[in-house]
């Protein structure tokens, strides 16, 4: 019996270990270190002096006039974003489920930019969004829309946005897609019956229903847009004069080009926390608007 | 009316595919200018090419080196998927299947710091991979293993997270039955549980490639070396300091795209199943 119980144990260690242990090493322990990083003052050299300052590196924060510019692109970038991802990704669900033919080929084509990574897509849309557009409006004269768009601080703004919608509103038009299919039919067509438009079926029967997919594509746009670096690092570099440096970037930057690892670290430290009270408060918000059938 | 009808829903697809086709005009764009000479790109980069200049293909190939850096991409890819969905799924199924505190509180960990961002892990990351070859002699920078090791670990929470979702919709009772036959639980859980999470093993194996192979930010830290490079990396050398060469550049990331358009065209089916499964996190 005792050696049975032994057994017990070894299977389960043997089950849970190397799990555990990789994410323990890659995960927990980084983290943990990086909170310790966070109260020093370091310049990333391993024979130069680590000075604890304790909260020093936090305290500064508040007063990095870049910091809080970037806090502020960040915040304008994920608004747009996230309003104009799932928009998009709602109509373009709306069009592919309404039954027409060649739906799934549209649907094959809307979802395919969000296979590739942000890296290349920042690339080649700064392909398009540069000297295409310079071209196209030297060509027709338009040149209140196409210039280039990367040499001006707010259309820069405006090209992440871009760029993110058309990488990620084929995603969220996928969830859409299955939080449509479970709307019954019988209830839109006895609306119908009732002589409620396409409008009102819309925003009183069909997006109420759909609370629960709406729930999950805002979490994950606002988690990802809070979050984004290659397209950032691809498309603008932080440029021009770094009105587009969003949160990760100015994280990235601050421990690898300015070796400032302590206050870096902390800065990484409060984007945790950031991002941990967005997407959970959002999660909160929206999980009560949920409508049970 | 029938025909008006008709006529109407026709020109909404038409117009549904033209959307469509819009939507992967960037791509084409890339097409076409990774064809040209670098005159006819600046003189107007909307232009069909009038001569094809295959020349760019090769330049681009050399330059990123892209046999190695698909290979290397490749190896990285597939191996951490493997053991992310070996080590995730055996894990999850033993915490789902053991209701005792500690099995409680390891979900707990795993599934709360999906939270975290990698930007908070990145520095002291690469701290540790110094320390590990200074103090513990086992070189983690520049080599194969030690990325495809820290991407089982990224990978662990989500993949832990979806399989116990799946472990728990699972009834016990064939498993017990097995057990009852005299089935070690190796056995259960590689006879009979892994084979029925089969669904979820499909989601983690897309979710994972797509994230792994397109990944920039965790290669460009960990490998320095040229002939370690996967694709993102090397698609960096076309944007150096000075002048890009667009045409080249277009060339290597159309090059770039080949690859996850046939993956894509392949295995559609289970990527829109593996994405929507993976999005109800």
């Amino acid at each position: 019996m005792v050696t049975n119980r032994k057994n017990e144990r070894l299977i389960y260690l043997v089950f849970t270990m190397p799990a555990t242990i990789a994410f323990f090493l890659v995960v927990i322990m980084p983290f943990a270190i990086g909170i310790g990083y966070s109260f020093v003052d370091w310049d990333g050299i391993v024979l130069n002096p680590m000075t604890f300052v304790g909260l020093d590196n936090y305290k500064r924060i508040f007063t990095d006039e870049r910091f809080i510019a970037s806090a502020l692109h960040t915040l304008i970038f994920t608004l747009m974003a996230v309003v104009t991802i799932n928009v998009t990704g709602l109509a373009l669900a709306l069009l592919v489920t309404s039954k027409l033919k060649g739906s799934n080929m549209a649907r094959t084509m809307f979802f395919m930019p969000n296979l590739i990574g942000g890296l290349i897509l920042g690339y080649i849309w700064k392909f398009i969004l540069s000297d295409t557009f310079r071209s196209i409006g030297e060509t027709t004269g338009w040149t209140g829309v196409f210039f280039n768009w990367l040499l001006d601080p707010l259309f820069a703004l405006f090209s992440l946005v871009v760029v993110i919608t058309w990488q990620m509103a084929g995603y969220v038009m996928i969830i859409y897609i299955t939080g449509l299919q479970s709307v019954p039919d019988d209830l839109i067509e006895a609306a119908k019956i009732d002589g409620a438009g396409a409008f009102t079926r819309f925003f009183r029967i069909t997006f109420p229903l759909i609370m629960p997919a709406v729930t999950v594509c805002i979490f994950y746009t606002l988690s990802n847009c809070f979050k984004i670096y290659d397209i950032n690092l691809a498309l603008t570099g932080g440029g021009p004069a770094n009105a587009t440096e969003l949160f990760a970037m100015n994280i990235y930057n601050e421990i690898f080009s300015y070796n400032r690892y302590g206050y870096g670290q902390a800065k990484a430290i409060i984007f945790f926390f950031l991002v941990a009270i967005v997407t959970l408060t959002q999660v909160a918000l929206t999980k009560r608007k949920e409508v049970q059938l | 009316m029938k025909t008006g009808r008709k006529v109407l829903s026709a020109a909404a697809s038409v117009f549904m595919i033209l959307l469509g086709l819009c939507f992967l005009i960037p791509l084409y764009i890339m097409v076409i200018n990774s064809f040209k000479n670098r005159a006819e790109l600046y003189m107007s980069p909307v232009a069909l090419p009038t001569v094809l200049r295959i020349e760019n293909y090769a330049e681009a190939i050399d330059r990123m080196n892209f046999l190695t850096s698909f290979m290397n991409s490749l190896v990285v890819t597939v191996s951490s998927v493997f053991f992310i969905v070996l080590f995730s799924s055996m894990c999850a199924w033993m915490l789902a299947r053991t209701d005792d505190r500690k099995s409680r509180f390891l979900y707990f960990a795993f599934v709360a710091t999906m939270l975290i961002p990698f930007h908070t892990l990145m520095m002291p990351l690469v701290q540790m991979m110094k320390w590990s070859r200074e103090y513990l002699g086992i070189p983690v920078l520049n080599t194969r293993y030690g990325i495809v090791f820290m991407y089982i670990g990224f990978g662990m929470s989500l993949a832990v997270f979806l399989f116990h979702g799946f472990v728990k919709s699972i009834p016990v009772s064939l498993e017990e039955a097995a057990t009852l036959d005299g089935c070690s639980r190796f056995g259960v859980f590689f006879r009979i549980s892994f084979p029925i999470m089969k669904p979820t093993i499909m989601t983690v194996i897309i979710l994972d490639i797509i994230w792994i192979w397109n990944d920039y930010l965790l290669p460009s830290l960990v490998l320095n070396g040229k002939e370690l490079r996967t694709i993102p990396l090397s698609t960096s050398s076309f944007f150096g300091v000075f002048t890009i060469q667009w045409n080249e550049a277009m060339a290597g990331l159309t090059l770039t795209i080949i690859p996850v358009v046939i993956f894509y065209f392949c295995a559609q089916k289970y990527i829109i199943k593996g994405v929507v499964a993976g999005a109800v996190k």
